[in-house]
């Protein structure tokens, strides 16, 4: 929650900062800073640089801040790590007290240094002193009383720490910490875990980019990282050029007659409605885990985008197009590829677009499930080794990967049917 | 018999709920080899459903369309189409879509390059041909569109309202190119129109079609065309009788089109 409020205020920081900066700069004078109405006018409407540049500094700040990065001068208050110390008091059974001091250590356990056990003095009176180790983040009960004179006794019992009253199931705030008496009058101790996360939910941006250098040059569960990526495409690529063998040619038959019209419309429009990832308990049934179940499904996953879009393409022609063809001689076979098949393109490109974002995302699911290598077996078996860095490293590459195949596909479309929307 | 023949055309659609709509009735028409005749008449009279009876597209359920002695069966390159816009190919440049008939044919590469530049020249678009369709203008486009037609060398040329999307002033001067062509080309031409003026410029002979049933209502043998195709049509717009043939014409249209909107109301 603190979170999105900061999130929320650098939001809105932002937009009076940068407006206020850019009026101060320059005076626009284009035809869109003259215009009057601009609200609903979607033209008027442009994506604000400074704001999208903005936008991804704050959440890898935010993302820094409060994951106590390297990277950033300033952080959210982070745990408590360190020695502390804190004094209870004991009441014996004959009902004399005495105070006695508990020297806590609190560790960071991913430093992977667990700090030595301390000899200290245990003091004058019955209660005698401790120390305790306690990891970040977590909490630890301390048995104080262990080493007290006479605490077998009934009526032995701690009653204050640092001078604040407690009682079994209550708790009290000292200084970096908060102290819990179970009901039986163990104390239990959670060092003041402050505003970061734990790397456990969030490592820091560095974290993430030396698991990425490590990943990619070691490799992991022995496959290396261009392996793993390499397949999840590989399926993508094999599943979706096979979905687009079939479903192009089944497109254009049904566009074109009305026998495969009626015959593959109620499969068309059943399938198309139901999502891939619904298929994969019964691709895994029929087909196993292997890659054959895989592009399997890839390939259903493309096969319906494709063939409606193709259908598209054909049933879009206009008609005059297809007269003019007939009137200047063209055989029916001239017209298919001289008119019906170009006209198509636009369409086939856009669903063409529009599946491989779907496979992507389906591939990555597919291997979540059952795999021995790809992007999303890689992630999941981070995820149980609780290796969060991994898996956001992963998460952030098949986000990268998705985006690039997207881009490269706008890229493919305007150099081959410029036409399109023209 | 040189020329194009329409002997009692008849067309009927039937509906889904048993009734049937007389489309055209009893048509029947001579156009002589090189004439340029105009059909003019009322939203829904059947004028495009008649050029696509002459084309090909459609059987008529009575009667014949000849050419040259040679019953029309379905569409062929001895009859060439110029649309409305939006009939060129996308996908092809200038060059390609002016070259689509001879290509049909199997002209060679050269021969085609050369008829393609040479039509180029005539409907006044040189050194277009490698430009994409979409960039020209909707003028321009019209230009393509009758190059591409010229180029197949047709015995007639169907014009289904092709200036009909063009601005006044592109389309005045599309006027002139069409009589610049029916002149040097002495093709026989068949222009659909809703713009009365254009049907009475363009028209050696004008026909006007009535609706339901789509019959011939009137016929005019009209001097303009001739006159076009040596002087400005301003010049022709001024000569005599033009303004009265013109209003004659249109007064019949607009009482065609009050009967039609009065029966619609009374539905």
């Amino acid at each position: 929650m603190a979170i999105l409020l900061i999130y929320i205020i650098v939001f809105i920081s932002a937009f009076y900062v940068v407006h206020l900066v850019t009026k101060m700069m320059t005076a626009q004078k284009d035809y869109t800073s003259l215009k009057t109405v601009t609200f609903g006018d979607e033209s008027a409407v442009r994506p604000n640089r400074p704001a999208s540049i903005i936008s991804v500094l704050a959440i890898f700040m935010i993302w820094g801040a409060f994951t106590g990065s390297k990277l950033m001068p300033f952080h959210a208050p982070g745990p408590f790590i360190g020695e502390t110390s804190f004094t209870y008091t004991a009441m014996n059974a004959a009902g004399e007290t005495d105070d006695a001091q508990v020297i806590v250590t609190v560790y960071d356990i991913q430093s992977g240094k667990t700090p030595q056990k301390m000899k200290i003095d245990p003091g004058t009176g019955f209660a005698k002193n401790d120390t305790a180790n306690i990891v970040a983040w977590r909490s630890g009960l301390i048995k104080v009383q262990r080493n007290d004179t006479g605490s077998k006794e009934d009526g032995y019992k701690v009653i204050a720490i640092d001078g604040q009253e407690i009682s079994p199931s209550s708790e009290v705030f000292i200084d970096d910490a908060r102290v819990y008496m179970t009901a039986k009058g163990t104390l239990s101790y959670t060092p003041e875990k402050g505003w970061q996360m734990q790397p456990i939910w969030l490592p820091s941006p560095e974290a993430v980019w030396s698991r990425l250098v490590i990943v990619a040059s070691e490799g992991y569960k022995t496959f290396s990282l261009a392996e793993h990526l390499g397949w999840s495409l590989l399926r993508v690529v094999v599943g979706f050029l096979l979905g687009a063998l079939i479903g192009i040619p089944l497109g254009y038959a049904m566009g074109l007659s009305g026998w495969f019209r009626g015959w593959f419309d109620p499969i068309v429009e059943f399938m198309r409605p139901v999502p891939p990832l619904a298929l994969i308990p019964l691709v895994i049934i029929w087909f196993g885990i292997g890659e054959e179940g895989k592009i399997i499904l890839l390939f259903l996953a493309s096969l319906w985008i494709m063939t409606i879009s193709a259908r598209a393409g054909v049933s879009g022609v206009k008609i005059s197009k297809i007269h003019a063809a007939y009137s200047l001689g063209a055989s029916k076979r001239q017209i298919m590829r001289l008119v019906i098949v170009p006209n198509s393109l636009p369409e086939i490109f856009t669903g063409a677009r529009v599946s491989m974002g779907v496979c992507w995302g389906t591939v990555v699911a597919a291997e979540l499930v059952a795999a021995q290598k790809g992007a999303g077996m890689m992630i999941i078996n981070a995820s149980k080794f609780q290796m969060t860095d991994l898996v956001i490293m992963g998460i952030v590459l098949i986000g990268v990967i998705g985006y690039s195949i997207d881009i490269l596909m706008r890229i493919a479309e305007n150099y081959l049917v410029p036409w399109k929307g023209k | 018999m040189k020329g194009l023949s329409i002997e009692n055309i008849s067309m009927r659609f039937d509906l889904k709920d048993g009734k049937s709509i007389q489309a055209l009735k009893d048509i029947s028409l001579e156009i002589e080899e090189g004439q340029i005749i105009t059909v003019l008449g009322p939203s829904g009279c059947g004028k495009t459903t008649l050029l696509n009876i002459i084309a090909g597209f459609l059987a008529p359920t009575e009667g014949q369309v000849v050419l040259n002695d040679q019953t029309v069966i379905g569409p062929g390159a001895e009859r060439g189409m110029v649309f409305q816009q939006g009939a060129l190919f996308e996908w092809m440049n200038v060059r390609s879509n002016v070259a689509f008939g001879p290509r049909m044919k199997g002209m060679p590469k050269a021969e085609q390059n050369e008829k393609v530049q040479h039509l180029l020249e005539v409907v006044g678009l040189r050194d277009f041909e490698d430009k994409a369709v979409y960039e020209l203008s909707g003028g321009m486009q019209q230009r393509v569109a009758l190059a591409r037609c010229l180029a197949n060398d047709p015995d007639v040329i169907l014009m289904d309202e092709p200036l009909g999307a063009l601005d006044a002033l592109t389309r005045e001067k599309m006027q002139g190119l069409v009589l610049k062509l029916w002149k040097e080309t002495g093709k026989t031409i068949m222009l659909i129109t809703h713009s009365v003026e254009e049907a009475v410029l363009l028209g050696e002979r004008l026909l006007v079609l009535a609706p339901r049933p789509g019959r011939i209502l009137k016929e005019y043998k009209l001097p303009y065309a001739e006159m076009g195709s040596g002087m400005d049509l301003r010049e022709v717009k001024k000569s005599e009788g033009y303004i009265e043939t013109r209003d004659e014409i249109l007064s019949i249209i607009w009482e065609m089109e009050e009967e039609i909107m009065g029966r619609v109301e009374n539905n």
